[in-house]
């Protein structure tokens, strides 16, 4: 028996690997000097869907929603052996917070129809919220399991999951369809393939075609970049190397439950963390200095 | 969409597990207490399970006024749908204000779910929860007491306040320890509510196969000294100083992401926004920089020591004391000073 799965993956900045050219003048963080990477565990969800599809048969479809440039970690997935791969981009979307992003998520699922089993990785890198799994499953109305560590098996469309719950496991049985979340110590993500780089290298969201027509003809007018960029995408869709670009009238998305309006949540202040050097005393690194602290530690009591 | 009710209760998912409570759900109970105080409002806490009703006096003892138990045998252990049933018919029912979860693996399961249901909004990891008037900057308009909800981003590099204007409650989670414990008083006073929640089948999608619990090696809450190493450790083998020195002073060894990360030391070291947050007497970092992920994990510490190479690393900013040189040279003259001590 086969099964499909959905695999729910996101683009975002580099946050382990923030450098000083990376920050402005007031301390905050340029995001767009950052370098993007595939947000790292939705690669152990997006292994785990293709482990499933391997041993059981079945289809890997790829969804990220974000900017043209997100078509990057589709790109990825499509080395990787994933079978179909969708851009849900649209600028109403912007400033969605988890629960506005777990709708339209939920939407696109929805559109996309048939599946047994949608997987994501537990959290993204640049909020570390882990919510929008459980709230995308809502919004399916499926059950969820988080935190999977092991794929176990699945039988007469029961899957069996093993779930790290901080201090132990716990080995459960799931109905399909279900959202699972997974963890980065549940797999090796594989490599991309380099036959299917080769074959696929060139594959392309509308919006990124658009971008490149332009930047290629700055001379043109409206009406003959928009015969270019059509050209150019109907020889990707012939060629099978055109990345499917959704907008939230695609999935049928009540603009009151995407974006600003639909996220209940709003940042009232953002502090950046300016690095501050005041207020400690400064112990010289050498005998004295160091005999002179555990002295002072020991009369107020820090020991004893 | 629930209204905004402001003489709403302040709420807390009280946890158990095997008739035991969190102590994440204790230590949400005082910090509901001082919300509640603030707001001029009363607290409340649900507590699910299968013969679990002599835990509400421990929640009473810790700041709740009322406590709403839920028995049901469906609920004996922890599952995601029956409990998330729980919350939602009770939150909808008693429109409580605010209602804070633990960020336990359980709470971080639960609480997305419910706020989902809810459509309310919710921030993970609070490090401070605090009450302020605020003014809708598109509107104009201001909303009176609202939760502000604290946060580190963005790979820690920054610090978020979220807030909820009208999709209430006020949803938050917070980890274990960010919130400090306070003492139960045994002579507070409190009502417990017989709540009924009907469990159907459709909520019991999941099946529990197996379950093992692994006992917690590493106590870095208990312990009164920690010597913590990060990145700037370099390696697996050079931790063994740190050991060294926490067992010259009878302390525990912790770590910080960068060094779990690089594989120096196992995760049920890591301290930080991820990992254990503690709050020794003294803290002494090693080769720490101090992202703030990590230091909301640990500036509530006593005193702290920071030992860096680099003198403008932003550990130094929440460190008592500072010194900055190699430590591979100042942990051993540390050990020799405190053994002439002892």
């Amino acid at each position: 028996m086969a099964y499909d799965s959905i695999v729910c993956v996101k683009q975002v900045p580099d946050t382990a690997n923030i450098t000083a050219e990376a920050m402005k003048e007031d301390g905050t963080v340029n995001r767009a000097a950052l370098p993007t990477i595939f947000n790292p565990e939705d690669l152990h969800a997006l292994e785990t869907a293709l482990e499933v599809r391997d041993q059981y048969g079945g289809t890997v479809t790829v969804i990220t929603m974000g900017p043209p440039k997100a078509a990057d970690v589709l790109r990825d997935c499509l080395f990787r052996g994933a079978d179909r791969a969708i851009l849900l981009t649209d600028r109403k979307a912007a400033a969605s917070d988890t629960l506005a992003t777990s709708y339209i998520l939920g939407q696109a699922i929805r559109t996309i129809g048939r599946y047994d089993l949608v997987f994501c990785g537990r959290q993204a890198i640049d909020g570390d919220t882990a919510q929008v799994g459980p709230q995308c499953a809502e919004k399916l109305g499926i059950p969820q399991v988080t935190y999977l560590e092991q794929f176990v098996s699945i039988h007469d469309r029961v899957a069996r999951i093993r779930r790290n719950i901080g201090h132990g496991w716990e080995i459960v049985d799931v109905k399909l369809p279900a959202m699972i979340t997974v963890i980065e110590t549940a797999n090796k993500p594989r490599p991309q393939a380099a036959k299917r780089v080769m074959k696929m290298k060139s594959a392309r969201v509308p919006a990124e075609v658009a971008a490149e027509v332009k930047a290629a003809m700055p001379d043109a007018s409206e009406e003959q970049l928009a015969a270019e960029t059509k050209c150019r995408v109907d020889a990707l869709k012939a060629a099978g190397l055109l990345i499917e670009q959704w907008d939230l009238a695609a999935i049928n998305a009540d603009l009151e439950r995407c974006g600003l309006s639909g996220s209940p949540t709003k940042v009232h202040r953002i502090q950046a963390i300016v690095l501050t050097k005041e207020g400690y005393t400064d112990i010289p690194a050498n005998e004295t200095g160091i005999r002179q602290l555990v002295h002072e530690l020991v009369v107020d009591r820090t020991w004893g | 969409m629930l209204e905004p009710n402001r003489q709403g209760e302040v709420w807390v998912f009280a946890e158990q597990e095997d008739g035991v409570l969190h102590d994440v759900s204790l230590e949400l109970c005082g910090k509901a207490r001082d919300l509640a105080d603030r707001l001029g409002v009363k607290t409340g806490a649900v507590l699910p399970g299968a013969g679990v009703g002599q835990l509400a006096k421990n929640l009473i003892a810790h700041g709740i006024d009322t406590v709403y138990t839920v028995d049901h045998p469906r609920l004996s252990h922890y599952q995601t749908l029956p409990y998330a049933k729980v919350m939602t018919t009770l939150i909808e029912k008693h429109r409580p204000q605010i209602c804070i979860v633990g960020a336990t693996s359980i709470g971080r399961d639960l609480a997305p779910r419910v706020a989902s249901t809810l459509r309310a909004g919710l921030t993970a990891d609070c490090t401070d929860l605090d009450i302020s008037d605020v003014t809708d900057p598109r509107t104009k308009e201001e909303h009176k007491n609202l939760l502000l909800q604290i946060r580190p981003a963005f790979g820690g590099n920054i610090i978020a306040t979220i807030v909820n204007f009208d999709q209430w409650p006020q949803m938050a989670t917070v980890r274990e320890g960010v919130m400090a414990l306070k003492p139960a008083d045994t002579s507070r006073t409190g009502r417990v509510v017989e709540e009924k929640v009907e469990i159907d089948d459709a909520s019991m999608a999941i099946k529990l196969i197996q379950r093992h619990i692994e006992p917690r090696k590493v106590n870095l809450k208990g312990a009164r000294v920690i010597v913590a190493g990060g990145g700037g450790i370099g390696s697996r083998d050079n931790f063994k100083l740190l050991y060294d020195l926490a067992g010259a002073i009878g302390g525990a060894v912790g770590a910080s992401r960068a060094a779990v990360d690089s594989g120096f030391i196992g995760k049920e070291h890591q301290i930080g926004q991820t990992g254990t947050t503690v709050r020794p007497a003294l803290y002494i970092a090693v080769g720490i920089s101090g992202a703030v992920q990590h230091r909301a994990g640990m500036e509530e510490s006593a005193k702290i020591i920071a030992i860096n190479t680099d003198g403008d690393a932003p550990i130094f900013g929440v460190a008592h004391y500072g010194i900055v040189g190699d430590y591979k040279e100042i942990i051993p003259t540390m050990i020799k000073a405190i053994k002439a001590k002892a």
